[in-house]
């Protein structure tokens, strides 16, 4: 005898609001939002968590996440989330930063958030580019790439070289879990909805600071189709930015999710 | 309570303490260091937090994530300090949520010098920060007084939604003075219905201080506005001392205020007719009883330790009524109460207009005396 | 019987953006060119029924626009069945 059984294998997580996002068709801030709120989700933390919104084009975030949510100052989120976890120890606390807001006019404020271990996740888009302004370069914008403001690409002779964050992050102390992830495709997204999720238990358990960075696309700003974006995220940005685990706390290595 | 000798600086943090303060986020700056390392010393054993953090920048920030959370938080700066704090500032305004900065003002502008000076009066009254917001500001002129005002301060900043600056100068925050502390006020469990603690059993709490479509942004303008309407209907605060019947009005806030009170009861004792108006709420301003003593009194002398801010202020409401002259010292000199006894003495003989900007006059007189000091 | 899997595509969310077309490793999805969503984008829309519901282009979809049902054969229960191992 055999008989069919109807399964739900994915259907829209319950943190995420029924709001059509202001994203373009194909940025990958979609996905990590969407993998965020799965999370949150699965670990039941909805009810209990405050995320702090940036600046750049995810500066709206708080109306796509069915949860409490502050919106902070360019670069000052990990500030901001500090001054909300240090008096509600209790509750669970996320930042959500582009490159521009993370890794340069809040390059401060993220490096102190870990080196004191404050006990928070950060979720940062790496997407070399930024974005809301239209395309400018980023401190993560790559050798020799072409934006508004490095219109002969990036001459790292006059501008510099890209900042490598999670590799910064990690010679913090205070640092539990520092890895890099990549958007570009379903089984990185697979890996980085797993790194999220160890971010998120890392401060559940106390472990200290947390930050996953997520290589993501930008279509719109690097003028390419969606599918050409994440092939520009596989091909120009892993060589660059190599995914790994750049710390792990032995008290989260051991844990099985 | 007993009256203690206190320090200024740490007697203000013992007050907040008092009044309930739950979070206090700072960086080290002179003149208003001790007033975060007593905070450093006594906020972890309440089990309150205490982040010395990585600039003023910071600092600020860590104060309006924790205000979101509708919990009584502040910080202490002096004025570079300060200066860096005004972009949160404006984000705390425009998300309405309440908090208290302490300005320990210091000589500038730039780097300037620790010593003590009013020359934050318009950075702190007229705002500082971008955009359209009425920030509250309470001028103390004693230990005790600044005792009894920051514990003020959070009450006001929770009715209004706003920011309450308390902005002393670096005498009263180094000076040893006698004061009483209040008692220890018990931490409310109240949660503000604004609030982010988690949305529990209720829709999510949004605080944001964006407001993407002009028209919204207009609103809550409006909505500042009305509600600053408010507090200068209700929170008007000076202090009047020798008002009998003056001919001559002294105004000044803080030390200059203070010092400018030993020069009026000396006059008085030569027979000068003079009162002073000392504002304690220099936002609002004491505007209605200005307009009211214009009717009274000849003539104005504006006391200030700065170029002639509030002199500003003070002749807009006069509106040319009244003469109004000008005593400044600057750049972190504090005046001695006989140099403004001296000025009181030459207005008490002074009958004419004044032509121009009073500062012209002040100028030529201050240069003389330095020049005569030397 | 064959694991058959469908997938709904929700108008409110879908921006057209063709990644879960390009990610399907069955090859069962493309833009509906006949339609707009309320937002004017051309919805992703499933054309062929060998659907597995594998659930990749629910996985590379920035939107959250799609969910994924999955039909499994079910052996009746092992004592129903009368059968022991």
């Amino acid at each position: 005898m055999v008989e069919a059984k109807t399964e739900v294998i994915y259907q829209r997580p319950e943190s995420f609001t029924d709001v059509h996002t202001h994203y373009c068709p194909g940025c990958t801030h979609g996905v990590a939002h969407r993998l965020v709120a799965e999370v949150i989700d699965e670990m039941g933390l909805r009810e209990k968590t405050i995320g702090v919104a940036p600046v750049g084009c995810s500066v709206f975030a708080y109306n796509y996440f069915e949860m409490d949510f502050v919106e902070a100052a360019h670069g000052r989120a990990p500030a901001m989330a500090t001054g909300i976890k240090r008096v509600l120890p209790d509750n669970t606390v996320f930042t959500y930063q582009g490159d521009g807001d993370l890794a340069s006019i809040g390059i401060a404020e993220i490096m102190h958030a870990a080196g004191r271990g404050e006990n928070l996740t950060v979720i940062f888009i790496n997407n070399a580019i930024y974005g809301m302004t239209g395309g400018q370069m980023a401190p993560t914008t790559l050798p020799g790439m072409k934006t508004t403001s490095s219109p002969y690409g990036r001459d790292v002779e006059l501008a510099g070289y890209p900042l490598k964050m999670a590799e910064l992050l990690a010679q913090m102390e205070g640092s539990g879990y520092i890895v890099r992830r990549s958007l570009h495709d379903a089984s990185n997204i697979r890996k980085a909805k797993k790194a999220i999720r160890l971010a998120f238990e890392a401060q559940e358990r106390g472990l200290g600071f947390s930050m996953v960075e997520l290589l993501s696309s930008c279509p719109t700003n690097w003028s390419m189709s969606a599918q050409e974006a994440l092939g520009f995220v596989e091909e120009k940005m892993l060589p660059v930015y190599p995914l790994g685990d750049y710390k792990v706390t032995p008290a989260l290595q051991e844990l099985r999710v | 309570m007993a009256k203690e000798l206190l320090k200024g600086n740490e007697a203000f943090a013992e007050a907040a303490i008092r009044a309930g303060v739950e979070a206090f986020f700072g960086y080290p700056i002179t003149p208003s260091t001790e007033f975060l390392e007593h905070m450093a010393r006594r906020m972890p054993k309440l089990g309150r937090a205490f982040v010395q953090a990585e600039s003023e920048v910071a600092a600020i920030n860590m104060v309006y994530g924790a205000a979101c959370t509708g919990k009584r938080v502040m910080t202490a700066s002096s004025s570079p300090g300060v200066s860096l704090m005004m972009e949160g500032i404006s984000y705390i305004a425009g998300t309405e949520v309440p908090a208290v900065i302490v300005n320990v003002m210091r000589g500038g502008p730039g780097l300037g010098n620790i010593a003590p000076s009013q020359g934050d009066y318009y950075q702190m009254i007229k705002g500082g920060g971008h955009g359209d917001y009425f920030p509250i500001v309470l001028a103390p002129a004693t230990v005790q007084e600044a005792v009894d005002y920051i514990s003020l301060a959070f009450d006001l900043a929770e009715k209004y939604l706003s920011i309450v600056h308390v902005v002393v100068d670096g005498n009263m925050g180094q000076m040893m003075e006698p004061a009483e502390l209040p008692p220890m006020r018990e931490i409310s469990d109240e949660i503000p219905e604004w609030a982010v603690r988690g949305a529990k059993d209720r829709d999510p709490n949004i605080l944001t201080s964006i407001y993407i479509d002009p028209e919204d942004e207009e609103i809550t303008n409006l909505r500042l506005l009305r509600r600053w309407k408010e507090v200068e209907k209700n929170e008007v605060r000076f202090q009047e001392y020798q008002m009998d019947n003056p001919e001559i009005l002294v105004i000044g806030f803080g030390t200059a205020g203070r010092v400018a009170s030993s020069a009026v009861r000396d006059a008085r004792a030569e027979g000068i007719p003079v009162g002073l108006l000392r504002p304690i709420t220099l936002a609002p301003f004491p505007e209605g009883r200005l307009e009211e003593l214009c009717d009274q009194v000849q003539r104005i002398l504006v006391v200030e330790m700065n170029s002639g801010m509030m002199l500003d202020d003070v002749q807009k409401i006069v509106k040319g009524k009244v003469p109004v002259e000008f005593y400044g010292r600057l750049g972190g000199v504090t005046p001695l109460p006989d140099e403004i006894l001296d000025e009181i003495r030459r207005v008490s003989k002074n009958e004419g207009e004044i032509s121009g900007d009073p500062r012209d006059e002040w100028m030529d007189r201050l240069e003389k005396m330095r020049t005569g000091d030397q | 019987m064959a694991v058959t899997g469908w997938i709904e595509v929700d108008d409110l969310y879908c921006k057209g953006c063709g990644l879960c077309v390009d990610a399907c490793p069955q090859d069962v999805l493309r833009l509906d060119m006949e339609r707009l969503t309320p937002k004017g984008y051309h919805p992703a829309q499933m054309t062929e029924e060998t659907c597995t519901g594998c659930g990749i282009c629910a996985v590379v979809c920035p939107d959250a626009a799609i969910t994924v049902y999955r039909k499994t054969p079910q052996r009746q229960s092992r004592k129903a069945a009368g059968r022991r191992t």
